[in-house]
């Protein structure tokens, strides 16, 4: 069941006011945050003033929109005006926009109810929280293990409880990739579909905003919600945006018939565990069964994704990340620290920055820096170039492609201390955003540890209404869903 | 591939002040990234075009005109250090280094 239409049918129903919802939520999130660290703030003030809002217009015989009321956790990498957004990073820990996103400026207006600003790692770069300069986020199964990430704060208050549903943003796997290790469902919309302005920019040609839920219906009222032009985001699509949930099929026997779906032969191969290839031969027998057609395709590029993902995201990351430098907001040492301008931009941007961070810089500066850009920057972008063109291909072939959204469940917090075996992880979710393509999540089953295991669904550029009709059935047709971690 | 001086050099490039230890630890992590990325030399990209964004749009314009930003305050405000309808910065030149 939907969360969004059921907590909707209480407020229209007079069964509970908003006040007393965003209440409960509060208290919940609240109770559970020392287990699972999810937010890096609460924000009680703002998400009562809003329900106050919502109850005023149902007093007024108003009627209200379906996020109206919701409450809703958002990443803290998208700007919120008046509250503070940290990209859990020292730079901005004491940084309050003057201005809102896109995103959340379209939510405020729908009446949605602000929970929190959760935890993420440091300007969304990794995989675990663990990168975050505050805490890292606790996996909601397991709380030894990582909830994912980047956007892990996110996925664990969804899947904790804390919130019904939240939002993240998803370069390389950020929001897949947490929802697979957190057992619910994220999904990435096609680059463009959503604006990225007032998302604190990591690597710009493949920024994507997104939604969490514990039900496919749940991201796609969210999704339609968030969606659409904005002259403010050049990159920006003008589409129309569908009634995303008249694509959730009610027909429970065949609603996949006349569908083709694909296997990623590729994503079968190495270092794949050897549960979570159970888990997901056993989801593709179910789309069998709902009525889909199966066949393996090949991507052959498809392995080279990492490789290019870890040149064109830092190389971007080193120039988006240039802005911090000390001197119109965010952190700056000491006076004495720093006697002349490049010891203060030196120093600050030392203290600031994280150790993913500053790799990342540094492997972007090093490949964009003279005499390197032809062998490193050219040349991914062309392999780019090649990995799309093997989407392009599956895509005249079947409906959708479907792949584990990570070769392991969630590991434990301390684990992984290469960065390279952390990188390793994103195999399968970095060619979607290298093509820009959309990419789900949905729960799949769980390992012998008890950790979730997710199923990545792909579609070609603007189909994200195969996603949601593919997702759906496959979702009705198990009860992963509706499992839900003890606390 | 990459040595502790190019490291040096690269931070400089990056406005990144390092210690000596980080140094050390960038030199080895870095290498093996880099190595690991080399992969992408297995493919022949003689004749392939570079993709720049994920989705082609071009000719995005607007009305070059002038807005109010209304928040002004909170901008000049929001800056480590400000005088007036400035952001103070420390001395450009002299100091050490």
């Amino acid at each position: 069941m939907s969360a969004i239409r059921e907590l909707h049918r209480q407020l229209t129903s007079k069964e509970r006011s908003a006040v007393e919802i965003a209440q409960a939520q509060l208290d919940q999130a609240q109770a559970v945050e020392p287990k699972l660290k999810s937010f890096v703030s609460l924000t009680a003030e703002k998400a009562l003033a809003q329900a106050q809002a919502v109850d005023a217009k149902i007093a007024a015989g108003e009627d209200i929109g379906q996020l109206a009321g919701i409450p809703i956790a958002i990443k803290d990498n998208l700007c919120t005006k008046g509250i503070r957004t940290t990209c859990s990073s020292k730079m901005l820990e004491n940084f309050v926009p003057p201005y809102e996103s896109t995103v959340t400026g379209r939510l405020d207006e729908a009446g949605a109810v602000f929970i929190g600003k959760t935890n993420l790692d440091e300007f969304a770069m990794g995989g675990s929280t663990e990168n975050s300069a505050f805490q890292t986020t606790c996996n909601p199964w397991d709380i030894t293990r990582v909830p994912g990430g980047s956007s892990g704060g996110s996925a664990a208050a969804v899947a904790g409880g804390q919130s019904p549903v939240s939002l993240g943003s998803d370069t390389g796997g950020s929001i897949r990739q947490p929802a697979s290790f957190c057992g619910i469902v994220g999904m990435k919309p096609t680059y463009g579909l959503v604006s990225r302005f007032g998302l604190v920019a990591f690597a710009s040609s493949l920024d994507q905003i997104g939604p969490f839920g514990r039900t496919v219906e749940d991201t796609a009222i969210l999704l339609e919600a968030i969606a659409g032009h904005d002259p403010k985001d050049a990159t920006s699509l003008k589409v129309k945006i569908p009634n995303y949930t008249q694509f959730l099929k009610k027909d429970t026997k065949q609603p996949l018939k006349g569908r083709t779906i694909g296997i990623i032969k590729e994503t079968f191969g190495e270092g794949l565990d050897t549960q979570v290839g159970d888990a997901v031969n056993a989801a593709i027998e179910q789309l069998k069964s709902l009525g889909a057609a199966v066949k393996t395709i090949s991507c052959s590029k498809f392995d080279y994704g990492v490789s290019a993902y870890y040149i064109i995201a830092p190389c971007e990351a080193s120039a988006n990340l240039a802005r911090y430098d000390g001197v119109r907001y965010g952190l700056r040492v000491q006076e004495s620290e720093a006697p002349n301008l490049l010891s203060m931009y030196n120093k600050t941007r030392a203290e600031g920055f994280g150790d993913e961070v500053k790799r990342r810089i540094m492997i972007g500066t090093y490949a964009l820096s003279a005499g390197y850009y032809d062998a490193f920057y050219l040349k991914a972008q062309k392999v780019r170039t090649l990995i799309k063109q093997d989407f392009d291909n599956a895509f005249k072939e079947v409906d959708v492609l479907v792949s584990p959204t990570v070769p392991t469940t969630a590991f434990k917090a301390g684990e992984k201390d290469d960065p390279l075996s952390m990188y390793l992880l994103d195999l399968m979710t970095i060619p979607v955003n290298m093509a820009g393509l959309p990419g789900m999540s949905v729960p799949c089953g769980f390992d012998t540890d008890g950790m979730p295991i997710g199923l990545q669904l792909v579609s070609n550029v603007l189909r994200e209404d195969l996603l949601f009709e593919v997702g759906h059935a496959y979702e009705q047709s198990t009860n992963w869903h509706q499992q839900q971690p003890k606390l | 591939m990459i040595d502790t001086d190019q490291v040096r050099k690269v931070a400089r490039l990056a406005r990144l002040q390092l210690t000596e230890a980080e140094e050390q630890q960038f030199t080895g992590q870095l290498n093996s990234i880099l190595e690991y990325v080399r992969q992408l030399d297995e493919l022949d990209t003689e004749d392939v075009l570079p993709t720049t964004r994920a989705i082609e749009v071009s000719n995005i314009t607007r009305l070059d005109q002038l807005e109010v930003f209304v928040n002004r305050e909170d901008i000049l405000n929001s800056a480590p250090d400000r005088e007036d309808d400035f952001f103070k910065v420390p001395k450009i030149m002299g100091g050490e280094e």
